[in-house]
């Protein structure tokens, strides 16, 4: 079972329709005996970090999220402003991060005659390590198509951590993975059967 | 490949798909659950869909419907018709739409904008804009399905709601709507000009050199309708959208 974490950001229907179309049981819940019980969860999220982390610290969930990424070492999933908020900072505000994962969140240049957001379809290149692809892109095609929509990419501190690429005026972290942590910049609930088999792994194979 | 997005308008009413002509003569084209399945199957970009009655018939959003094309929808949508409050914006997005179009409620109570915008972020606030030529020149900003002229010019219009908060702009021209003869594309570069957000061209597309045309006069991505639910002369109704290879044609060898 799947907690879908809601903290009043994002479109949690859409990930719960497309868990469900891949055959995985999620539910959505703000309740920490949920997400304790839960054997994986997703955090969510669209809008401004500041929002997101506000929002984060007023469902008093922070605690209960900490305890079961960090010391139970439950798979998660962050997807979008969700997977921002792993990191320790942002530039789109003023407070912290979770920082589960050593990374920034910066702006894409505003000066290379790039349209901000980055919005659209857009290849992903998986990073190879020891021969293998992350867990969560095993099976999926050489150059999986995502949708994203986003103004801010991640910025990570070890290279390692970087766990799928992609270009928008030059190559940006669109996936990272440490350990038992994931975060995903696009969308993959919205993003067809290349989004539904990330969805299948992280069910089935995280 | 990182092309425009190519996006489906689909005009509902009641629990219909229709198709107007210059926002006139709707035409029943089918059911609109069978319509976002094939969609999916077509892998589209992304889908549009306007509640064509709502502002008209002075009613917001049919959420219980909503829900039900949500729950089929596995690529991003984005909807509109009779959204006033930011509280029905909020009801959309946990529903699983990603994006609010907003028309009326745009020139009638503009706060909306800035309000959607700062509370759930500018990718998720569209403002779409309807415009028609006027007899001497220029175009003037419509709303209720084409019948209220506002006495607006879009591109300035378009720069208010972008300074508002707006992270894109849908751009119809209602004189090319259903009519298949090619986007307006005047009209198509003095709101893609106007403004530095994401701009999509809409009205007119009726073949796959429209698309590029459009982009070339400074759109980021087209929409249609007609283009994607009619074939041949005789509008037959049957949904199409163009595969990887077709879109790779349309707009150009790959990078």
């Amino acid at each position: 079972m799947i907690a879908i974490v809601d903290i009043g950001v994002g479109n949690l229907g859409a990930i719960r329709n497309m868990l469900r179309k891949v055959g995985a049981e999620a539910f959505i819940t703000a309740d920490p005996t949920d997400i304790r019980a839960a054997a994986k969860v997703i955090l969510p999220g669209v809008g401004a970090f500041d929002a997101g982390m506000q929002a984060l610290a007023d469902s008093g969930l922070t605690a209960v999220l900490n305890e079961q990424a960090l010391e139970v070492k439950k798979p998660v999933l962050g997807i979008c402003l969700g997977a921002q908020m792993l990191g320790n900072r942002s530039e789109e505000g003023s407070l912290p991060g979770l920082g589960w994962i050593d990374m920034d969140v910066v702006r894409f240049p505003r000066d290379a005659g790039l349209r901000v957001p980055h919005m659209g379809w857009n290849t992903v290149v998986p990073a190879v390590k020891d021969g293998k692809v992350s867990p969560l892109f095993a099976g999926n095609e050489a150059e999986p198509r995502f949708y994203f929509v986003h103004s801010y990419h991640f910025k990570c501190a070890d290279p390692a951590d970087v766990a799928a690429t992609c270009d928008y005026g030059g190559a940006f972290a669109a996936a990272v993975a440490r350990g038992n942590i994931w975060g995903v910049q696009f969308h993959p609930e919205k993003s067809h059967r290349f989004g539904a088999a990330l969805l299948r792994n992280f069910a089935e194979n995280a | 490949m990182n092309w425009p997005r190519v996006i489906p308008v689909l005009l509902l009413r009641g629990r219909g798909l229709y198709k107007t002509v210059k926002f006139k003569e709707p035409t029943y084209v089918g059911d609109p659950m069978n319509t976002i399945r094939l969609f999916n199957e077509k892998e589209a970009n992304e889908l549009v869909l306007l509640d064509i009655g709502a502002s008209a018939e002075g009613r917001g959003p049919n959420f219980d419907f909503i829900q039900d094309l949500a729950s089929e929808c596995f690529m991003p949508f984005a909807y509109g018709g009779g959204i006033t409050k930011v509280d029905q914006i909020k009801r959309l997005f946990f529903l699983g739409a990603e994006k609010a179009v907003i028309n009326a409620a745009a020139i009638d109570r503009p706060d909306l904008i800035d309000d959607g915008a700062r509370l759930f972020g500018a990718q998720s606030i569209v403002v779409s804009i309807d415009a028609r030529k006027k007899l001497l020149g220029g175009y003037e900003v419509c709303t209720h399905g084409g019948a209220k002229g506002r006495g607006r010019k879009p591109a300035e219009f378009a720069r208010e709601m972008e300074s508002r908060g707006a992270g894109e702009i849908l751009v119809t021209a209602i004189d090319r709507d259903g009519t298949m003869v090619g986007y307006d594309l005047d009209l198509i570069h003095e709101v893609s000009a106007a403004v530095s957000v994401p701009v999509i061209a809409c009205g007119g597309a009726g073949r796959p050199e429209h698309f590029p045309q459009a982009i070339d006069a400074g759109a980021s991505a087209v929409s249609a309708g007609s283009y994607f639910v009619f074939q041949g002369k005789h509008r037959a109704v049957l949904i199409s959208y163009p595969s990887e290879p077709e879109l790779d044609a349309i707009f150009g060898a790959k990078a």
